[in-house]
């Protein structure tokens, strides 16, 4: 899909309301106001990219917990997130049961994810063959964190749609940590693109900072899976510029200088500038932009604060397909 | 072959018994099956039959000495026979509880709960099962008449379902009275009238010597019985009732109400006749406050009942004043059985305005009970004895003579906080008690 | 009506669902051209072709996680475990995915599937061709846990796991694939329902909770005492998950002693939470301890023959507990 002017502009929205919701979410966490905040902040860009090479609403998306901004594009409102972060009744997700940004929105064909890391891919596969064995032509996109592809789930999820030519897309948004441990205590490879030669697909190695290369090599992909010629590996090269998680504190394992550089490549307002640099977007269009997603993240949070808790007897159920009750 | 007396493991859950008394010396010649030895567990108190016939040639654990399940305590031979002069090594006390799938799966299981006639609450009975301890409950029972024919003797269900279709028990529909082997509190006072000394509650395990440590309800007692001691000034009257009528009627509507599950017990009585007199003297349903007497619109009266060894507790039957007989006998089954079975509810034990408490059923004839906070009197009710007392009677000449007859009678005292009450309303009240049960009708 | 196998009962149930829906698949090693190392897939891949019988990579993870997918995208798939033993890889993608999927997204996504694993020894297959692992399964909300005893049941039943809309264990006894054989009508549809226990004896001295392997054994030793005026009454609890405690407790009401028979280790297995629910919801009904016959608690099944008939629980020792509840 080509990126016309008003494509690149809901690009760099859909990054801005990423960013604002996921620096509240912070603001909330050190409030006190929630229990756990895992971010996305410098993966931005990389999400935005790939989202935008999808066709939403018909391709699958099979997430891990740092892809607000994958999720936004898909067609999460701020409401969803601040909800699901205060854990109150009305929640999509999974009506407040799960921690915040385990996502899952069936309407927008985002699949339910769990906490041990790369449960996920063989679900990926699995919605691939699904959609092949029907003989559709329907992507699946699903997303991981480098140190989860040292996972055997990753492995064997990947191989199977290697071996049956899935149309599956597997993003690994590298961001060198898992948690403390560095990329060279999880892999012997240089990138983890590297791993789709002992699979038997293609890899390739992606700067993520970079939304428009991301969506470009994204949307090849994409060409190639509905087009029946197989999955792909790639590797999107990103920054984590905060700790793991909220209770995470990476003051402990990595210098300060580290995170500063990451600062200053910050691919958020790289975006921006990129845009006016291109006359895309004017800087009144983007004081603009700014002051709503403002307003946006402020409506949410005040829904969010206002909304009832779930009820205590919803804890029951559903266990079982006969107990889900509608409505 | 010289044959090991053990302590045997007297339930699941016993470990160790302490050896209470020898029926045998060294030396003496003993049968098998003959009573050796007395022990005492946690659980239960039994003989122990000797394991074979011969001389009891060693005894290793003297009276008093407590020691672990699977302990030889003594050494049962022919004469002249050696045995070791100290304890032998011990034997692995370990009790298979489950039958696993081996090879010896036969003796395993042999090994599984063999029920010796020590375990349940009957030495004589052997062990009682669930089912046969509900069936027998259900049908009022006496286990001593049932053959048994499970292993060691023991009943099983079969044996007494046999003994129900026999039709031994006449009416079986009907529940029995009461079970006084549940130590039931409210038991039929027929029994008090051969005051039977039962066992005194919470002193089977007792040891001189010792400190018992406070339950949180023994504290929760002393602290109330002191602090009422503190702040009303106790008085006490006494009165006697002829309870003649009473038993009368009792006797007349036991099984018409027992038709509706109901045990009519002479408790019922003493709680209705309560409810007129304080209904007749309000003075008496008050509490002191330092406003003036609260007169209190509902009649709230706790029962005080008896947990044994953990103490008392005192259900409260709210609104009295509007029960029947019936509904105040059902109330009181209800409340004290819950009771004992620790089931009551926290707002079921608070608002009282009156209490009665039935000291009679250890015995007593007089007592003088401590107020219930922030009560004004508590009724006492003695136990009810055949007593000769004097009557009049009328003569031949048409006018009343005195002679001797044996009533049943009972001592009632009502204890009263004098803050509130004086000597002459106080007797009112209990003389109303007195009044209502002589001319129950 | 013909007697067949156990097995091909479970043959029959594949074949007729994969007729009746097309989104059922099978998917699992060996399954295809070998039609799977017990035959139960037997000619369903030349009959259905190789997109619809699967045979995966080795690994068994995969057989269930992609499975999940499948289910999640409207699949209905079929994923066998050659072994029950070999099921542990797939442990999380059970428990933590499929068991939870419908609970965590609040009822918006769901797991249809089915895993089926032979289980049980007796066929000299050692520590890992022998395992039961049933229980690790019961103990997980969200899961149902099916096991059947006779090829009725075995096509009935797993007809219905196939339509369920949750994920279903199928354990089926290997020993019984060929050894057991009954009569299923050829003419109409075979189903039973997931839930409902079965009495398949009546008797009045005792219970007998079983199932599985265990049985069609304990139906064996009941014929050996009933000779002996021991009248035992026998219950194949089929479906582990969900629990039909009433049939369970409307035997124990009638005879008052409860034997449960199991090939598991003792320890924690199946049979604890009967014991445990019958010991609360029963206890005045009984008239004995409540008993378990299992396997021993040690790792796992020896190879050898003497040492593996030391382990397995069959009609003779089975017989023994019988007589001595009995006796009680």
């Amino acid at each position: 899909m080509a990126l016309n002017k008003k494509l690149l502009k809901e690009m760099y929205a859909t990054m801005l309301l990423a960013r604002r919701l996921d620096e509240r979410a912070w603001i909330l966490h050190r409030q006190g106001k929630i229990a756990f905040h895992i971010s996305g902040i410098g993966h931005e860009a990389a999400q935005v990219g790939a989202a935008f090479a999808l066709e939403r609403g018909k391709d699958w998306v099979v997430p891990y917990y740092r892809d607000l901004a994958l999720m936004l594009a898909f067609g999460y409102s701020p409401r969803d997130f601040m909800l699901g972060l205060m854990g109150k009744k009305g929640e999509p997700t999974s009506g407040a049961r799960q921690m915040p940004s385990h996502w899952s929105l069936r309407t927008a064909n985002i699949v339910s994810h769990s906490s041990p890391v790369a449960t996920q891919t063989p679900h990926a596969s699995g919605i691939g063959l699904a959609i092949k064995l029907g003989g559709e032509d329907k992507v699946v996109l699903t997303s991981i964190g480098e140190g989860s592809t040292s996972q055997g789930e990753w492995y064997e999820g990947v191989n199977w749609a290697a071996i049956h030519k899935l149309p599956v897309i597997f993003l690994v948004e590298n961001n060198v940590y898992a948690i403390s441990v560095r990329q060279d205590q999880q892999m012997a490879v240089k990138q983890v693109a590297d791993k789709a030669k002992g699979l038997g697909l293609p890899g390739e190695s992606v700067d993520g900072l970079d939304a428009i290369k991301v969506h470009d090599v994204v949307a090849a992909a994409v060409d190639r899976a509905r087009s029946g010629q197989g999955p792909t590996l790639i590797e999107l090269k990103v920054s984590r510029m905060t700790p793991h998680s909220s209770d995470d504190d990476d003051r402990t394992y990595r210098p300060r200088e580290e995170v500063e550089a990451m600062k200053a490549l910050d691919p958020v307002p790289a975006f921006a500038a990129l845009l006016l640099k291109q006359n895309t977007i004017t800087q009144k269009d983007l004081d603009t932009l700014e002051a709503e997603i403002k307003e946006q993240v402020e409506e949410a949070v005040d829904h969010a604060e206002s909304a009832p808790y779930p009820d205590v007897s919803e804890a029951a159920y559903p266990v079982y397909v006969e107990d889900i009750r509608h409505g | 072959m010289a044959s090991e007396v053990i302590m045997p493991q007297l339930g699941e859950s016993v470990v160790e018994g302490t050896v209470m008394k020898w029926l045998k010396g060294e030396g003496d010649a003993i049968a098998e099956f003959e009573a050796l030895l007395e022990v005492n567990t946690d659980k239960v108190d039994t003989e122990i039959p000797a394991p074979s016939s011969g001389i009891l040639l060693r005894v290793y654990v003297e009276e008093g000495q407590t020691v672990s399940a699977g302990t030889v305590l003594a050494m049962i031979g022919e004469a002249g026979e050696e045995v070791p002069t100290k304890v032998p090594s011990q034997p692995e006390t370990s009790v298979m509880t489950e039958t696993e799938a081996v090879p010896q799966v036969s003796s395993a299981a042999q090994a599984v709960a063999v029920p010796s006639a020590q375990v349940g609450r009957s030495k004589a009975l052997g062990f009682i099962s669930p089912v046969v301890a509900r069936i027998a409950g259900e049908h009022g029972v006496d286990l001593q008449q049932v053959r048994g024919t499970g292993r060691g003797g023991r009943i099983t269900k079969k044996d007494v379902l046999a003994y129900l279709e026999s039709g031994a028990i006449a009416d079986s529909a009907v529940p029995p009275w009461e079970e006084p082997a549940l130590g039931e509190l409210f038991r039929p006072t027929e029994e008090v009238f051969g005051v039977k000394q039962g066992s005194i509650p919470g002193t089977e395990v007792l040891k001189p010597g010792s400190v018992i440590p406070h339950t949180p309800v023994r504290r929760s007692i002393a602290e109330h019985m002191l602090r009422s001691k503190q702040v009303s000034p106790h008085v006490s009257t006494f009165m006697e009732v002829d309870l003649s009528r009473v038993v009368a009627h009792r006797q007349t509507n036991k099984a018409i109400f027992a038709r509706d599950g109901v045990n009519l017990t002479f408790t019922a009585y003493f709680l209705a006749a309560s409810v007129q007199a304080l209904k007749a003297v309000p003075q008496v349903n008050a509490s002191w406050s330092d406003e003036g007497v609260v007169l209190h619109e509902a009649v709230n009266i706790g029962m005080a009942v008896s947990l044994g060894a953990d103490g008392l507790i005192v259900p409260v039957i709210k609104g009295a004043e509007q029960l029947s007989l019936l509904a105040l006998s059902a109330a009181l089954n209800d409340l004290a059985e819950r009771a004992r079975g620790r089931k009551l509810k926290p707002e079921e034990v608070q608002g009282g305005t009156f209490t009665i408490t039935n000291h009679g059923i250890s015995g007593s004839l007089f007592a003088t009970p401590i107020i219930s906070q922030p009560q004004a009197a508590i009724l006492g009710v003695g136990a009810i004895q055949k007593r000769v007392v004097a009557i009049e009677v009328p003569d031949p000449a048409g006018g009343s003579m005195d002679a001797f007859a044996i009533r049943p009678m009972v001592y009632l005292t009502l204890t009263f906080d004098h803050r509130l009450l004086d000597g002459a309303i106080a007797d009112a009240f209990l003389g109303t008690i007195v009044k209502t049960l002589e001319n129950w009708a | 009506m013909a007697e067949i196998t156990l097995i091909e009962g479970i043959r029959q149930a594949m074949d007729e669902e994969l007729a009746r829906d097309e989104r059922v698949f099978i998917v699992g090693e060996d399954v295809g051209p070998r039609g799977g190392v017990f035959r139960a897939t037997l000619e369903l891949f030349e009959k259905y072709g190789p997109e619809r019988v699967i045979d995966s990579p080795l690994a068994e993870l995969s057989i269930v996680g992609i499975g999940v997918g499948a289910a999640l995208y409207g699949a209905r798939p079929i994923c066998e475990i050659q072994f029950a033993d070999f099921i542990h890889p797939a442990f999380n993608q059970i428990v933590n995915e499929a068991a939870k999927m419908c609970y965590r997204s609040n009822g918006e996504w769901t797991v249809p599937m089915v895993i089926r694993a032979p289980y049980g020894g007796g066929i000299g297959g050692g520590l890992y061709h022998s395992q039961s692992v049933e229980a690790f399964f019961t103990h997980v909300p969200g899961l149902k846990v099916v096991i059947p005893s006779t090829p009725y049941d075995a096509k009935g039943l797993l007809k219905s796991a196939v339509r369920d809309p949750n994920p279903v264990m199928f354990f089926e006894p290997k020993k019984g694939y060929r050894l057991i054989r009954g009569e299923v009508p050829e003419e109409e549809e075979v189903l039973v329902p997931i839930g409902p226990a079965k009495v398949t004896r009546a008797g009045t001295d005792l219970s007998v909770f079983a199932y599985g392997m265990m049985h069609y054994y304990c139906l064996q030793a009941a014929e050996q005492v009933a000779s002996e005026g021991i009248e035992v009454e026998v219950v194949d609890i089929r479906t582990l998950l969900p629990i039909d405690m009433d049939t369970l407790l409307g035997s124990v009401e009638k005879t008052a002693k409860a034997l449960i028979v199991y090939e598991d280790n003792l320890t924690g297995g199946y049979g604890a939470e009967i014991a445990a629910r019958l010991a609360d919801q029963a206890f005045t009904m009984l008239d004995a301890p409540i008993k378990r016959l299992a396997g021993p608690d040690i790792p796992a099944m020896p190879y050898s023959h003497p040492l593996q008939d030391w382990f397995m629980p069959d009609p003779e020792k089975i017989a023994v507990a019988m007589r001595d509840l009995a006796s009680y």
